[in-house]
């Protein structure tokens, strides 16, 4: 738009407005996060180090991060099936399934924790038939990833589900017409055109995995070592007033987070260029 | 031609398969399971633990705090958004990156920040414990953390709606002698009421619904400072698994009113108004 700042200005409320929302976000985000910042340049090197890199937190990274990465590859290839069905297929109670997708979104995380671990517990729906399997689900690593995977669900299906349904329908028609058989078009043309949106999804449910708590805490069984995550331990050491033990790791993790963030904003407008491109 | 466009009928239903096992065992057993164990002992008991004073403090809690996070995020999301869809200023995509932040902060470390802010250790412990005036393990805190978390939902849904409609309609008003507040209750609210109403929808089910951050402020104490999820959580670790399983099916109907509400306010504000391809004609 052309128009110049005194034409945009016709409308009132600019002052009143853009204050109260710098006011607003500065007295509940930042002052707030700025702690983090503070806290952390008042530790010093030595210690911070000391603190990040102690065996029980290299413990908890190694599997908060794991099962995160296995929880998003899980939805990254059941995700994609599921985002596929629903924007290309027609069946019975469909629009009740495209809402029940969002439900991770929607439900408490501690009503999911205690209603998986209940699920998978050595008596539970799911938890005695495995076990008699030999595989034991709740309390062990495998549970977090169960509880991991629930709560990145939607991620991978919502980013896919409205690129499947703008995929442009000619361009598998030129290619079936040229000669190709469906898996030919589906490896050659789909894949490809869905890649940046599907590895964007996998990104966001590898985020949201690496904070979640709600969830886990109840299916993980919390053994230091085993099975930790690196959620509880900040709370563990705030428990113990560790402030600065906590914000060590709260930061670390922070870190990671933003890193991850950032990444996925340059994937999201690389999809968008390759969606226009399209 | 058109059979090249669409899958075998064999690799269709396996595909469905696999998608409908996939959401029944993540998504729907789950649920099953909310209900199932709140009256595994009967509607009797589960109304008794309905009716324990602790519950229904809890309940109370939980309302009273998204009735003061939801309106406080309301009117944030409603100023951000006027400010940032109707004018043009330096810094605007500054801005908007920071209204997400709290987005990429996970709960534990949202709460653990007013620890550190308000705690007995941490920057204004000292200032607060002389005026003795409790944020920590009391109810402004849950009340903070939840302002918190809920905090991007109404702004980021309505930014993009404002941004969309544009100014012809609200300067058309100005010119026409409109006031400020006229042209924002009768012109530009009224336009956006379903992105409004989208927006306080989430934050709504966030707010009741939040355990990590609320947890880490809360002190977990009984019939004070816990919401209905940090409730859930005390009689699920007392093993009391009925009465756990009872309180979190009040949760776990909130969710669903909520995916409902939400496909409603899809539904009616065309939102979700995919384009139709030829090729889900055939289906």
């Amino acid at each position: 738009m052309s128009s110049a700042s005194p034409r945009r200005r016709v409308l009132p409320g600019f002052g009143l407005t853009l204050g109260f929302t710098l006011l607003y976000l500065s007295l509940i985000v930042l002052v707030p996060l700025s702690t983090l910042a503070l806290r952390t340049a008042s530790m010093g090197w030595g210690p911070f180090w000391a603190t990040v890199t102690s065996p029980r937190v290299l413990a908890s990274y190694r599997l908060t991060f794991g099962a995160s990465l296995a929880a998003a590859a899980l939805n990254g290839v059941f995700g994609l099936v599921v985002a596929w069905v629903l924007a290309r297929h027609r069946f019975p109670g469909q629009k009740v399934m495209d809402a029940l997708v969002d439900l991770p979104f929607a439900l408490p995380t501690a009503v999911a924790g205690i209603a998986l671990t209940s699920l998978y517990s050595p008596n539970g729906w799911f938890g005695r038939p495995l076990e008699a399997m030999g595989l034991k689900v709740a309390f062990t690593p495998l549970g977090i990833v169960v509880a991991l995977t629930f709560i990145g669900l939607p991620f991978v299906v919502r980013t896919l589900q409205p690129v499947i349904e703008d995929l442009d329908v000619e361009v598998e028609e030129a290619a079936a017409s040229l000669g190709a058989g469906r898996r030919q078009t589906f490896a050659h043309v789909i894949l490809p055109a869905l890649f940046p949106a599907w590895l964007t999804g996998f990104a966001l449910a590898f985020a949201r995995a690496l904070g979640e708590y709600g969830s886990v805490v109840f299916i993980a069984g919390n053994m230091p070592m085993r099975t930790e995550i690196t959620s509880l331990l900040i709370i563990t050491k705030l428990e113990q007033y560790d402030y600065a033990g906590a914000t060590a790791i709260a930061v670390v993790m922070l870190v990671a987070s933003f890193l991850l963030l950032g990444a996925i904003n340059r994937l999201q407008s690389w999809a968008s260029r390759r969606g226009a491109a399209a | 031609m058109r059979r090249a466009l669409t899958e075998p009928p064999l690799v269709r239903g396996a595909l469905l398969a696999v998608a409908l096992v996939f959401l029944a065992i993540f998504l729907v057993m789950p649920l099953v399971a909310v209900f199932a164990q709140a009256l595994e002992k009967g509607f009797g008991a589960y109304l008794t633990a309905l009716r324990e004073p602790d519950a229904w403090a809890a309940i109370r809690l939980t309302l009273l705090t998204a009735a003061i996070a939801v309106p406080m995020n309301l009117a944030f999301g409603l100023a951000a958004s006027w400010a940032i869809a109707k004018f043009e200023f330096p810094g605007k995509g500054t801005l908007l990156t920071l209204i997400d932040l709290p987005f990429a902060v996970s709960p534990v470390i949202s709460g653990m920040i007013f620890v550190l802010l308000f705690g007995r250790q941490g920057l204004l412990g000292p200032f607060l414990g002389a005026h003795d005036v409790k944020v920590i393990f009391a109810v402004p805190g849950i009340v903070l953390a939840t302002v918190f978390v809920t905090f991007p939902f109404v702004a980021r849904e309505l930014v993009p709606v404002m941004q969309a409609l544009g100014n012809e309609e609200e300067e058309a008003a100005r010119v026409l002698g409109a006031g400020g507040w006229q042209i924002f209750f009768r012109v530009t609210l009224p336009n956006v009421k379903w992105g409004v109403l989208y927006g306080v929808i989430l934050c709504n089910a966030r707010a009741m619904g939040e355990f990590g951050a609320v947890s880490v402020v809360s002190g977990h104490i009984r019939g004070l400072t816990n919401t209905i999820p940090l409730h859930v959580e005390i009689l699920y670790n007392e093993y009391n698994f009925q009465a756990a399983f009872a309180v979190a099916s009040l949760l776990a109907f909130l969710a669903l009113v909520t995916l409902l509400a939400k496909s409603v306010v899809e539904w009616r504000s065309g939102r979700a108004a995919r384009p139709e391809a030829p090729v889900r004609e055939a289906a």
